[in-house]
């Protein structure tokens, strides 16, 4: 156990948190101790903005964790987010208490609104925040395990898991867009008060949520850090490269890939139950397959393999959204479909494997090309 | 009583031609209609209805309306019509205008109710006696839907006469109908309910159903029977009814899934772009219509002859382009295919949003494609069952393709050994782009059809991506017969279930049941065998 501990903590590890931890306390001073219209001064809306790149990179880095290391291309991972946030979610919702419009104690807004005369029994135990704590990871973790269970025992693999994962979170979205799930249906859930007693709109608890973040985030990331460089993370690389010879060789490929898969799914539902309290709203358009496939691209141009080069890519990608579809909406789309082809082409290991080539093994193209230059230049010298 | 009296009084006079009056004095028996005294009214009612002259129904009807009014200077009768000042006389006989007078100056010719009723029974008795065919009908469906005990003997003497086999048997129906609601005795009674269950519907059930407690026992027990026998059949018909909507929601699953069936089936190319080119199908069906709007309106009725292969050759070229410039660099990568081509997607649907705007586009139906046929209780529109035909054709040309043509030989060689195939002197290179380019094609096609039932927007094709998937993945990949089966059964298995769990929780148990399935059977409902499995 210590070892596992010591292993996530290698030089790499150190330098990933420091110079997160770092930028976050930059980030942190400047909104809370710079005062307005100062021009070191961190407007709230740009805490909140890298509270949210931060829960994006944590649900990157749990794609990037069965993807790039287990081979698993799951395209359904906005569900487990989407779950994740519906948790927190619902407990925000049972906070509101009788502050909301109807004024109702017991019931949200919108089951009032659609005549509800008791809270369905799901509901109970969400105005608890440690029950709703649990929920957060044991939906996700619990979906996925049954779901996992099944693919990977009959051994779905490759482009079909891919397309049943789509499915699943097809068939969810399609669940959660009905009124009567108790869901909110198509408004979702939103106009939440407070979290823990801390008013959501104040400066400080936006400041919380981006150190709550950043806590979530470094924690998944040690642990993805252990998890891969732990006797079980070769196994499960090994699985990726060669499925059968593993199986052969007498280990129980669908239990590890079952059990990466159901701690990739609990890293997504912390990521979602982070995210909905910063953006302030969840709804069903969180589980289109579209955004499931989305971060498959953060992870793609960061670098899958390589879990700083997922959290990269997702911040990076972004970034250029927000950049974007603010600036040239139009070209936002463009943009994304060009990415897609053009990483998938040009840079099959994304931006980290194109730097240093670490990753998933081998060199990338670029250090082998310095590496032929290197080698024809000491012939001529030999010459 | 006096529905009796009157029924006895048409059986009287529609019953003996002898004593009817002759169709030339019914000027002057129009003229008698004005009087004050209602049982002298009725007899003359009768008297005109007996007649039989077509020309007295607008009369008859104009009374019953309470637009006949006399002239006060000259106590003639005529039909008025409001005017913008006063009324409009018109001669009763033929229709025309006469003249235009003051309110004071014509007066309605009132009516009580049992002449209301007297009119109604002289209607039907005329129209049901009209000499055309058309008229009879009508008049027999309207006394069917309403029924009127007044008007069975009428019905009687027109079922007597009746040559025509079908208004016959209409009639037959409207006059156990109207016997239901009579006080005949119970045998009369219980055959005009056989005949009734006999008939079946809808509405033949909520008249037996209407039979009021006060029956008694036999003709109770007859119409629990009728009713019984008539919702088992219509059971039946709507079992039909699903399993046609369930046929039509397959064909479309059909035609989005076909294009599908080549590029990920026989190629195995993951092609996330493929709802594009079905959306790109139904856009260059609007632009071929923009263009015969604008330039030869009669053309109209072919514009979707003409969008056909235009859609395919757009759909094709812009697959052979996808395929020569992304998806030949990653063969053999499937995931990576499957997120480039996604790329691919995301850049067309925008391009088409850029010119063609975000919103909705209207694509109209031709002729032959707007309209129904009613097969006995189910509906059938025409544009669903072109739609049906449409993807049987396209599947059976493909086939054709794949079995006996040069190229479809070369697709197969291709897919089963690229490189033993490639040994043999096949350009590997172009049959890959071909195949692409077939595939795609066909996804353009299924546009033109879709353009035809759905909304023409950019998301077209992302609302058919999933589904198409399912449709291969649960038939089995590389397989058309499976992709067939596959798509019918998907669409009938959603039609039932909707009845039950309604439409969106249908669909999601569908996606339930083909996740469950495919672990159950990865490779699908008819999955190849052999060693291609293995790759």
């Amino acid at each position: 156990m210590r070892g596992l501990v010591f292993r996530a903590f290698d030089r790499g590890g150190m330098i990933f948190l420091g110079i997160l931890f770092g930028l976050i306390l930059l980030l942190a001073l400047s909104n809370l101790i710079m005062p307005v219209g100062h021009p070191l001064h961190a407007p709230t809306y740009l805490v909140s903005l890298i509270g949210k790149y931060l829960t994006y990179a944590l649900l990157a880095l749990s794609v990037d964790l069965i993807w790039g290391f287990c081979g698993i291309l799951s395209l359904g991972h906005g569900a487990f987010f989407a779950l994740g946030g519906y948790a927190m979610g619902m407990y925000l919702m049972r906070q509101i208490g009788d502050r909301g419009v109807y004024g109702n104690p017991e019931l949200p807004d919108f089951m009032v609104f659609l005549n509800y005369s008791e809270l369905p029994w799901y509901w109970h135990g969400f105005d608890m925040f440690w029950f709703a704590a649990i929920m957060i990871v044991f939906v996700p973790g619990l979906l996925a395990f049954i779901f996992g269970w099944f693919a990977f025992r009959s051994r779905v693999t490759g482009v079909y898991l891919s397309i049943i994962t789509q499915a699943m979170t097809y068939a969810l979205m399609l669940a959660f867009f009905r009124n009567n799930m108790g869901f909110g249906g198509n408004n979702g859930l939103t106009d939440f008060k407070d979290l823990l007693g801390f008013d959501l709109q104040n400066d400080g608890t936006r400041v919380g949520l981006l150190f709550a973040s950043a806590m979530a985030l470094g924690l998944g990331f040690l642990i993805c850090k252990a998890v891969t460089r732990s006797k079980y993370g070769k196994v499960i690389t090994a699985i990726r490269d060669a499925e059968s010879r593993t199986r052969f060789l007498g280990y129980r490929v669908d239990r590890y890939k079952l059990a990466v898969f159901t701690l990739s799914a609990c890293m997504a539902g912390v990521a979602g139950a982070l995210y909905v309290p910063q953006v302030g709203i969840i709804n069903p358009s969180e589980f289109t397959p579209a955004n499931s496939i989305e971060v498959v691209i953060w992870v793609a141009v960061g670098g899958r393999g390589t879990l700083y080069g997922a959290v990269i890519g997702a911040i990076l990608v972004n970034y250029a959204k927000t950049y974007l579809t603010g600036a040239l909406p139009e070209i936002w789309l463009f943009a994304l479909g060009g990415l897609f082809v053009f990483v998938t082409l040009f840079l099959p290991r994304g931006i980290v494997g194109a730097v240093n080539g670490s990753g998933d093994g081998g060199p990338s193209p670029i250090m082998t090309k310095v590496r032929d230059w290197r080698a024809a230049r000491a012939m001529e010298g030999r010459s | 009583m006096i529905a009796r009296l009157l029924a006895l009084m048409i059986t009287l006079c529609c019953g003996l031609p002898a004593l009817a009056a002759d169709p030339d004095d019914l000027p002057g028996l129009i003229e008698q209609l004005h009087t004050r005294d209602y049982a002298a009214m009725e007899q003359t009612v009768n008297t005109i209805a007996a007649t039989g002259d077509p020309r007295a129904v607008a009369v008859l009807q104009a009374l019953s309306d309470g637009d006949l009014y006399y002239r006060k200077s000259d106590d003639k009768v005529f039909i008025a019509r409001k005017a913008d000042s006063g009324n409009d006389l018109l001669d009763p006989l033929t229709g025309a205008f006469v003249e235009n007078v003051g309110r004071r100056d014509a007066r309605k010719i009132g009516i009580n109710n049992s002449m209301r009723r007297a009119l109604r029974g002289a209607l039907g008795s005329l129209t049901l006696l009209s000499p055309d065919p058309k008229v009879r009908a009508t008049a027999a469906q309207s006394l069917f839907k309403s029924p009127d005990p007044g008007a069975v003997e009428a019905l009687g003497l027109a079922i007597a006469a009746e040559k025509d086999e079908a208004i016959r048997t209409a009639m037959e129906e409207a006059q156990a109908a109207s016997v239901l609601l009579s006080d005949s005795d119970d045998a009369t009674k219980i055959t005009a309910i056989q005949s009734l269950a006999d008939r079946g519907g809808r509405d033949a059930l909520s008249l037996l159903k209407g039979i009021p407690d006060t029956a008694t026992g036999p003709v109770k027990a007859a119409a629990a029977e009728g009713v019984e026998s008539i919702e088992a059949a219509l059971a039946l018909w709507s079992t039909a009814q699903n399993i046609y909507y369930g046929i039509s929601l397959g064909s479309v699953l059909l035609m989005a899934a076909i294009g599908l069936a080549i590029t990920f089936g026989v190629m195995g190319v993951i092609n996330m772009a493929h709802g594009e080119m079905v959306m790109l199908g139904a856009y260059t069906t609007y632009v071929v219509q923009e263009i015969i709007r604008n330039n030869a309106p009669g053309m109209f009725e072919f514009s979707l002859a003409i969008a056909v292969p235009l859609a395919f050759l757009v759909s094709g070229s812009v697959g052979v382009l996808i395929e020569r410039t992304v998806i030949r660099y990653l063969y053999g990568r499937a995931l990576e295919t499957l997120l480039a081509t996604w790329g691919v997607s995301l850049i067309i649907q925008q391009l088409v949003r850029s010119i063609f705007g975000p919103t909705n586009k209207e694509v109209g139906n031709p002729d032959f494609m707007s309209g129904a046929v009613q097969l006995g209780e189910m509906t059938m529109t025409y544009n669903r069952l072109w739609i049906i035909v449409f993807a049987l054709v396209v599947l059976a040309m493909l086939m054709l393709v794949l079995k006996r043509t040069p190229l479809g030989l070369q697709m197969r060689a291709v897919t089963q050994n690229r490189r033993m195939a490639g040994a043999m002197g096949i350009r590997t290179d172009r049959v890959d782009a071909l195949t692409f380019g077939l595939g795609s094609g066909i996804a353009g096609m299924a546009g033109v059809a879709l353009s035809q039932i759905d909304n023409v927007s950019p998301n077209l094709g992302q609302s058919y991506i999933i589904d198409s998937f399912m449709v291969v993945v649960f038939g089995g990949v590389g397989n058309l017969w499976g992709t067939l089966v596959g798509a019918l059964s998907l669409g009938i298995a959603n039609k039932f279930l909707e009845p039950y769990a309604g439409a969106v929780l249908a669909k999601i148990l569908v996606l339930v049941a083909i996740i469950l399935f495919i672990q159950k059977r990865p490779r699908g409902l008819f999955a190849l065998k052999g060693r291609a499995v293995e790759s």
